[in-house]
């Protein structure tokens, strides 16, 4: 049998094929699908269209509902939306599905899948949300679909693929406290442009990789999305297996799959993570990379510290770390991705202050577990960019409009950065606070 | 799927991402309603920047007497359109708004699946960098079949990359029409 990489031989396995080449286009089995209350409406009605009013979804275990993206909004159109979402786990009958306003609420869902569970090793995930890549990091095949190829997925459990040959980045040497996963994917991104991992997938390696912690590890392959890549994915190791054997509630075996030595790559780079510094993304493009030190003292109005990137309880401790006794010069805003994680502020302690202390003391407000203004939404979201502000975020997007006005301008950066920016109101090296 | 597509180009640049295309505030419509799907043709293109809205002059309104339905009907692009989300809403967006096909140099892959598998518009890939050859406002003729593409206003003509593998599925009108042709789906 050929050398294969980690996502080739996942996505043989799901085939039922010995091997794959990339750009074989291929049939595989869904282990996962995922959908949230922005494209689920829509793929519940192309599954009705096309499979019937009275059809039943494939494998209900196999189903994840998650409304995480327009919830604390006096929207109307936003709460139907969780409506449909709600009557059709009512018919269907899926056992995994987090409503708002109960307590199995969660908030974004490319956390709340492994705080649940629903991320395992050598499995293959859909999910209608580009962002669904960040399971990458769990060791597993990962990507985002839109709603027909989520409809098509939910009556019949299959979909279409096209191999994507392997980029591998290779990170060694031990991260230096003043950058965090944020800057090494910023960097990379950078590196290879927007569009440099299009139809590709990016493998990540290195000890300066396995040295990660696994929220950093998902950010990491949380923003192959944003070089264009089909998914990001890391081998899993001793940090990954403790994780997913700890939420793994539903005890579903899995298989650990990594790349076989002699596996073809069709693009690889390293990087001695001790030489890079940290970086912003400037508006408005991911790859608009600048170092920290190119733009520092550039005026803002807004900082934004929360989604699947940057909302992680690693991204808030790193913030904590800095704003802790200090007072914010601009508007601060913080948004836990989930609920667990919210909790998880209320709960951890510096130095005998709970992080949720530390934010408020610092004159930041705290939002409720959602996406929030990561994606703009509905005009009463928290921290939503209304008029055209400059605002520091630790979000993945930056693009014209993402954060609300089309004429706001977005800088992506690390929590650390975003952190001591909030301090001065004008964007800082975050070793000046440390 | 259609033998020729002919209409007016409205000229966009490259990176255009799905933010720009749909913006997540209108999100909260429904496609599978058909009355909201209407309302994506109304709020199609509405943030691209105005600078990059119909080059090659810029400021250009994509809708002009009707406000659902564009009369532009080939959009013309550089690298990478339909970069950002999985929204299928932005293709959707674009079908509403009565676009038929969008010539770019290469998509991003979710935008490029979104187009052919939910049978929208046809995602033509060009080796000329035609976004600075075309002017929004010039009068264009697909031949789909071929793969050739003629401006009317200027009288030039450009061989398109073949559609390819897709192209089965974007003959049979999209992923289920194409199952269902191949013996996947029940017919
Ligand atoms: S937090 Fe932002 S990037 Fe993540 S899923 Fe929500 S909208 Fe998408």
């Amino acid at each position: 049998m050929p050398a294969m990489t980690m996502t080739e031989k996942i996505l043989a396995r799901h085939a039922q094929k010995a091997s794959v080449v990339p750009d074989e286009n291929i049939w595989v089995d869904a282990d996962i699908l995922m959908t949230h209350d922005v494209c689920g409406p829509g793929t519940i009605g192309v599954f009705k269209h096309h499979f019937g009013k009275d059809a039943r979804v494939w494998d209900r275990e196999k189903v994840v509902i998650i409304p995480d993206h327009y919830i604390f909004t006096e929207d109307k159109m936003a709460n139907r939306n969780v409506d449909t979402l709600r009557q059709f786990v009512k018919e269907q009958n899926l056992p995994y599905y987090y409503d708002v306003g109960t307590d199995k609420y969660k908030g974004v869902c490319h956390i709340a899948l492994p705080e649940e569970g629903h991320t395992r090793p050598g499995e293959v995930l859909f999910g209608t949300d580009s962002h669904t890549c960040t399971a990458g990091a769990f060791g597993e095949f990962a990507t985002g679909i839109g709603n027909t190829d989520a409809g098509f997925v939910l009556g019949t459990g299959k979909l279409w693929l096209k191999v994507p040959p392997t980029m591998r980045f290779i990170f060694h040497g031990e991260l230096p406290p003043y950058l965090m996963a944020k800057d090494l994917i910023l960097a990379v991104i950078g590196d290879i442009g927007c569009d440099g991992a299009t139809y590709r997938a990016m493998e990540f390696a290195g000890d300066g990789v396995f040295a990660l912690n696994i929220e950093e590890r998902m950010t990491l392959c949380n923003m192959v999305i944003e070089a264009g890549g089909k998914n990001g994915v890391i081998a899993p190791d001793k940090v990954t297996l403790d994780y997913v054997n700890s939420r793994n509630k539903s005890g579903k075996p899995y298989e650990v799959v990594s790349t076989d030595p002699g596996a073809k790559f069709c693009f690889e780079k390293v990087y001695d993570v001790r030489k890079l510094e940290p970086v912003v993304a400037k508006p408005h493009s991911p790859d608009n990379r600048a170092a920290v030190s190119e733009v520092k003292g550039t005026k803002l109005d807004r900082a934004y510290i929360g989604s699947c990137t940057g909302g992680k309880m690693t991204d808030f401790r790193a913030a904590a770390r800095i704003l802790k006794g200090h007072t914010v010069k601009i508007d601060t805003f913080v948004v836990p991705a989930t609920s667990e994680i919210a909790q998880g502020l209320r709960a951890e302690l510096i130095n005998g202050q709970t992080l949720e202390q530390i934010f408020l003391n610092a004159g930041a407000k705290i939002g409720a577990p959602s996406c929030a203004a990561c994606l703009g939404g509905p005009s009463d979201t928290f921290g939503r960019l209304n008029t055209p502000l400059s605002c520091i975020s630790t979000t993945n997007r930056n693009f014209p409009g993402r954060m609300g006005h089309k004429e706001a301008k977005v800088f992506l950066a690390s929590p650390l950065t975003v952190a001591a920016s909030a301090l001065s109101g004008t964007i800082s090296d975050p070793r000046e606070c440390m | 799927m259609q033998s020729t597509i002919s209409g007016k180009a409205y000229v966009l640049g490259d990176n255009v991402d799905t933010d720009q295309i749909i913006p997540a505030q209108y999100l909260t419509y429904n496609p599978a309603v058909a009355e909201e799907y209407k309302m994506f043709g109304k709020y199609a293109l509405s943030s691209v920047p105005p600078a990059q809205a119909g080059l090659p002059k810029g400021h250009v309104p994509f809708h002009t007497r009707d406000e659902f339905v564009s009369d532009y009907k080939i959009i013309v692009a550089g690298k990478n359109f339909g970069c950002g989300s999985s929204r299928e809403h932005a293709p959707i967006a674009l079908d509403a708004a009565g676009i038929q096909c969008v010539v770019a140099e290469f998509y991003a892959r979710i935008f490029f699946r979104n187009s052919v598998n939910g049978g929208y518009i046809i995602p033509f890939e060009t080796s000329d960098r035609l976004c600075e050859q075309i002017c929004t406002g010039d009068e264009l003729k697909l031949d789909v079949a071929a793969g050739v593409l003629h401006n009317l206003t200027t009288k030039e003509k450009w061989q398109l990359k073949p559609l390819g593998e897709v192209a089965p599925i974007i003959d049979a009108g999209g992923i289920f029409a194409y199952a269902k042709k191949v013996g996947m789906l029940k017919a």
